[in-house]
């Protein structure tokens, strides 16, 4: 039996280290699931986290992966800092990604170097028209955020889909579900030649930078802050809950729809019907391994690339199915979980004494 | 059979896996849990029945496969939630993400094989009552033990003293411990039977409703089971009228598809995730019947120490 | 359990050097204590002195870390409180231990053994509950549910499923901070009756007079020791408060010469709010109004509108603009920043999760209320160095207990909280205060220093409400005082001519002859 034993104070140290300790486990964990699926642990491993190093295309990957990670991730944070469960980012993204593939479609023949900043700022304003929808329902009739922008999600899907079946479909495609490729001016040019890795990682990092200076230093953040840990403070204090609410989802829906909009245009090139392999569930596991902090979540999302690449890799190098990737990141969140009881507790091992 | 009793016994169909996930949330919730992990146990119970129903040839094998596996999965987030005091909406998430990883891996080598769809009762006479004989007597095991569940739960939480317990402790933890009852033990239990009935749900989908394995393929059912929850308000009855109105549109959609009404296939399939959210707004926006309705305690960790 | 251990020389319940610690407190230390059988026997002490962890060791809830019970003079184990429940040990909790959304009946049965373990059959126990009631003067509806109840009559649920376990010994933990004085007479006569009939009662409070009152025995505890044993009907309230604090007890003094200024600086017209969460108190035509100088004491019981009172006056809920009037600004409408900046500042009930935030720094829970007043922010930024140096000057005026500005609320002790939720409004020097429950569970001497911080606050011209439960409390700081009861207040009247029986009357809802709910 395990007891729990109050430490009084939070601890430091453990807030650093728990997300430390659950990669390790994770890790170990991995290493205990190749062996039982039949592959060597150690070539496994090796294929899953060193190999994605060893290029220069491979590492440029990461950044790559880790940019809409880092983008959805931030804008997640806010919101869970503020108890507002945005679940629905894959949807904000995939509107994002519709919203300027659309634009990037509609001006096919026009040459102009505004075209890629609209198709931004559409995708930031799609996102947050997904997620506007949560909040008006949330605000207005007390409607559930996590069921409404996960539903949203199935929809947002659909609709792509619809689109690329139909009315955005590649007229010399052979009737591929897919739109035509974007011309030079839809597409974000690269940072390094030969390598995935455009323009948008640039953005990730500003965006981070910002989102500290919110949280840190204005009273935005400080209302986000005690609306999460204290709602009935907030009230004391006369922050509006509504108005908080609003921003949290607008914010990550922008955040997310902008990733969405670089995927499309720096990544994928078209639309196709699958854009995010699930970039806006990861973010969720990025937000919290990053202790919910803009620069944890940076960390967090270069780790949770990893996982991605490393899965590819593993998929090609010794044959693992690509799903290995769903089960470790949940694993690790489990583990992440785990290890926080550390931050504010004491684990005793034994029978209980008073009854439980 | 004439094409209304068709209609009538796929809308129990699809209604049926909604059915008995939500009345194991109903259960969870009720002690004060809330388990978004739904989707996540469903679609691990799905893929351990199918597999298990295979590599056997027994469908009933396939079933309690499934229940198990969906009640191992509720056991690792009871003991996050429960045991290490995780956050219950994070575990919940975490839960999901894993059960489709690990639905994904087992499933790997079933993809593409079919089983017989799970048999459905024949009672000689009276199943060949026009009408009402198939779908009161011509349904498979797990339509019927979904129906007995919803009496079941109703009777346990009205009428025994467990199911008192259950309800004082989603009402007040603290209460419930200060008097004397083990208050994690009795969510541990009512969290293993949520996933238990997810996992049947899963068998269900993967055994009868759709009978082969597929990734993803409960397409956010426990999501929308997780929403039926709160439009039942927490009472077993509401659920099933909650479970067969969604059975209902499902089912319109699938036929309107087929109808070729013009309409595009995926816009029809947004059907029931749009009705989801309807009847979530239709249902909270009366806050005050939500909150009386609500166990209080519901998503609040509990530690028991002092 | 009628056996030969019914021995009336051997004590019912004895403890003998009982030690409990928790992290960074030891809260029982060598507590030895014994219970003579029909006794009513008092446990004394201050806030934090150890009473609730010593009730909480004898109900089984805790375990002691050293020490002995005996139960009839055999040593006992108990396991749990279904442990105490079998040897005939009842308790009624202080905070109750009642489950709001289940009926009087489920509340009763949750807490009796199961049928086949010697219970009651459901269908029988609403019949065995009214009889219980009507035996004791204790009137109950089985059917109701508690949500629906006052907090007399749910106290009543708590001391009818003891009852219904035949106990031997009673324990009831601060049992009439939430009763009116009339209420507190009935209760008490209960008691004796049930002594009489050769239950043992183990009463806590803090309240010298009612010990005095009811008790023949009292076992004084101090800082987790037990100080003293004596017999309260030979002590006076003065020698009783100097063994449960060590020291003479602090009365605020009245700041001399106090001017009262002619205009209100806050008026409160016609207030009325329906209930806001499901049975909550409905607020009633609520009128008064305070001068500069002034105190006013709402006095009543809990449950009687006063959270309510209190969220309509800081602005948490809207009503109309003329309903509350701050200097004469109609601010009925505006929400809590526009009301501070109007020159109010409130401090509610709960210190922890309403007037701060438990997990952040009190730097950051000084901002909480403070920013715009005081200058905190600019431009939507926080002037982090100001923010530091406001909540550091809280901290030092108010001699706060803390580690320092990076603290965080919840590491304070509730008294230190208080002084600090408290210090946080006075330091911004509002023209309007309004303070509910100042010094509820607080420590003698934070009280003492949080009463003399609002009388000295008044003494430079604020407007001061104080609602309060405890009528010491309001007699010896406010001017005139008024009762809230069911959401309606009564009319203010100078504290010198009122009676506290009057007050008592008018809390348990029976209006005095010239008493209008308006002025």
């Amino acid at each position: 039996m395990i007891r729990l034993e109050s430490k009084g104070e939070p601890s430091r140290l453990f807030s650093y280290l728990s997300p430390v300790l659950a990669m390790v486990l994770t890790v170990g964990t991995g290493a205990l699931l190749f062996e039982l699926m039949g592959k060597p642990a150690g070539p496994s491993l090796y294929a899953y986290f060193i190999q994605p190093f060893t290029t220069l295309y491979g590492a440029s990957e990461l950044g790559v992966k880790a940019t809409p990670l880092i983008l959805i991730g931030l804008g997640l944070s806010v919101g869970f800092r503020a108890n507002v469960w945005n679940i629905g980012a894959e949807g904000q993204l995939t509107l994002g990604a519709i919203a300027g593939g659309a634009l990037a479609l509609a001006f096919y023949e026009v040459e102009t170097p505004l075209l890629l900043p609209a198709m931004m700022i559409a995708g930031v304003l799609g996102g947050m028209a997904w997620a506007a929808i949560p909040a008006f329902l949330r605000v207005k009739f007390n409607a559930n955020e996590i069921l409404v922008s996960l539903m949203l999600t199935y929809v947002a899907l659909l609709l792509l889909s619809y689109l690329v079946h139909g009315p955005l479909r590649d007229p010399d495609g052979f009737n591929f579900p897919e739109s035509r490729l974007f011309h030079d001016s839809a597409t974000m040019p690269t940072l390094i030649s030969g390598t995935r890795l455009h323009w948008g990682a640039v953005l990730a990092v500003l965006a981070a930078g910002a989102i500290w200076l919110m949280l840190s230093r204005s009273m935005l953040g400080f209302q986000l802050k005690i609306l999460g840990d204290a709602p009935r403070a907030a009230r004391f204090a006369g922050y509006r809950e509504p108005k908080l609410v609003w921003f949290s989802l607008l914010l990550s829906g922008g955040l997310a729809g902008l990733a969405g909009a670089l995927e499309v245009s720096g990544t994928v090139g078209q639309l196709i019907p699958t854009i995010s392999p699930g970039y806006g569930f990861t973010a969720i596991i990025v937000a919290f391994l990053g202790r919910l902090h803009p620069v944890g979540v940076v960390i967090g999302g270069l780790t949770m690339a990893l996982t991605y690449i490393g899965g590819e890799t593993a998929q090609i190098e010794i044959g693992l199915p690509a799903a290995v990737t769903g089960l470790f990141q949940g694993v690790l969140l489990f583990y992440l979980l785990a290890c926080d009881v550390l931050i504010n507790y004491r684990l005793r091992f034994g029978r209980r004494l008073a009854i439980g | 059979m004439d094409a209304l009793t068709l209609l009538l016994l796929s809308v129990m169909t699809a209604a049926t896996p909604l059915l008995l996930a939500a009345l194991g949330e109903l259960i969870t919730e009720k002690s004060g849990v809330l388990n978004l992990g739904v989707e996540g146990m469903m679609i691990v119970g799905a893929v351990c029945a199918f597999a298990v129903s295979v590599s056997t040839g027994n469908a009933a094998a396939g079933i309690a496969a499934g229940a198990v596996a969906g009640a191992a999965m509720a056991l690792i987030f009871g003991f996050l939630t429960l045991t290490m005091l995780a956050n219950q909406v994070a575990t919940g998430l975490a839960l999901t993400i894993f059960g489709i990883g690990l639905s994904a891996l087992i499933g790997k080598g079933y993809v593409g094989i079919a089983v017989a769809p799970l048999a459905k009762l024949h009672i000689p006479l009276l199943s060949d009552i026009p009408l009402l004989g198939p779908i009161l007597f011509g349904q498979d095991a797990l339509v019927y033990l979904s129906l007995l569940s919803v009496l079941a739960v109703y009777w346990f939480m009205k009428r025994t003293r467990a199911g008192l317990v259950l309800r004082a402790v989603g009402d007040s933890h603290e209460a419930a411990h200060a008097i004397g009852y083990s208050v994690i033990r009795i969510r541990y239990l009512a969290v293993l039977f949520g996933g238990a009935m997810a996992g049947l749900a899963g068998a269900y989908l993967s055994l009868a409703y759709t009978p082969l394995w597929a990734e993803n393929m409960t397409a956010g059912r426990g999501w929308i089971a997780l929403a039926l929850v709160v439009f039942s308000t927490w009472r077993p009855g509401r659920l099933l009228a909650g479970a067969y109105l969604f059975g209902g549109i499902t089912i319109l959609q699938l036929h309107a598809q087929s109808a070729g009404w013009g309409v595009p296939s995926q816009i029809m399939s947004m059907l029931p995730y749009l009705a989801t959210i309807l009847v979530l707004v239709i249902i909270s926006g009366d806050r005050a019947k939500i909150r009386l309705n609500a166990p209080a305690c519901l998503g609040k960790v509990f530690h028991p120490a002092q | 359990m009628n056996d030969n251990h019914n021995d009336p020389s051997t004590p019912l319940l004895e403890l003998r050097g009982i030690r409990k610690a928790f992290p960074g407190v030891v809260a029982n230390d060598d507590v030895s204590l014994s219970i003579k059988h029909s006794e009513i026997h008092a446990l004394l002490g201050e806030n934090g002195a150890g009473k609730s962890t010593l009730v909480k060791i004898i109900y089984g809830v805790l375990r002691p870390d050293q020490g002995d019970l005996l139960w009839q003079g055999k040593p006992v184990d108990l396991a749990g409180p279904s442990a105490a429940r079998d040897l005939g040990i009842g308790m009624v909790f202080q905070h109750f231990s009642l489950f709001e959304a289940l009926s009087v009946a489920e509340n009763i049965e949750l807490a009796l053994p199961s049928k086949g373990e010697g219970g009651f059959d459901r269908a029988e126990l609403p019949d065995r509950i009214s009889e219980v009631s009507a035996q004791y003067g204790l009137p109950l509806d089985p059917r109701r549910t508690v949500l629906d109840l006052s907090v007399g009559e749910r106290q009543r649920i708590e001391i009818v499923r003891c009852l219904l376990q035949d106990p031997k010994l009673l324990i009831m933990d601060e049992p009439t901070s939430v009763l009116t004085p009339q209420e507190v007479g009935r209760l008490f006569e209960t008691l004796r009756r049930l002594a009489s009939e050769g239950c043992a009662i183990l009463y806590i409070s803090h309240k010298l007079q009612e010990i005095r009152d009811l008790c023949e025995t009292a076992t004084i505890l101090r800082g987790g020791k037990v100080v003293a044993t004596c017999d309260p009907r030979q002590q006076s309230v003065q020698s009783l408060a100097n063994m449960m604090i060590g020291e003479t007890p602090l009365k605020p003094e009245r700041p001399a010469g106090r001017v009262l200024e002619k205009s209100n600086r806050l008026e409160v017209r016609g207030l009325s709010l329906p209930a806001q969460k499901a049975f909550g108190t409905a607020l009633k035509d609520i009128s008064f109004s305070v001068r500069g100088g002034e105190v006013l004491g709402l006095a009543g019981v809990a449950g009687n509108g006063q959270p309510e009172l209190m969220t309509a006056l800081i602005g948490e809920v809207l009503t109309y603009p003329e309903a509350v009037r701050i200097d004469g600004q109609p601010v009925g409408r505006l929400g809590p920043r526009r009301r501070r900046e109007a020159g109010a500042c409130f401090v509610p009930e709960e210190r922890n999760g309403h007037a701060t935030a438990p997990d952040m720094p009190l730097a950051d829970n000084g901002l909480l209320s403070a920013d715009r007043r005081m200058g905190l922010t600019r431009g939507g930024w926080i002037l982090s160095r100001a923010r530091d140096r406001f909540a550091g000057e809280v901290i030092q005026r108010f001699s706060v207990k803390a580690s320092g500005i990076g603290a965080a609320a919840k590491s304070l002790s509730g008294g230190n909280l208080q002084k600090f939720s408290v210090g946080r409004e006075i330091a911004q020097n509002p023209g309007v205060l309004v303070i509910n429950q100042p010094t509820w569970g607080v420590d003698a001497g934070s009280a003492a220093a949080i009463q003399e911080a609002i009388l000295a606050l008044a003494a430079e011209g604020a407007a001061v409400v104080v609602i309060s439960q405890d009528l010491d409390e309001l007699f010896a700081i406010a001017d005139r005082i008024a009762v809230m009861s069911e959401g309606k207040l009564s009319r203010p009247k100078p504290i010198g001519e009122v009676t506290i029986e009057e007050i008592g009357l008018l809390m348990g809802g029976i209006q005095g002859e010239k008493t209008g709910a308006t002025v």
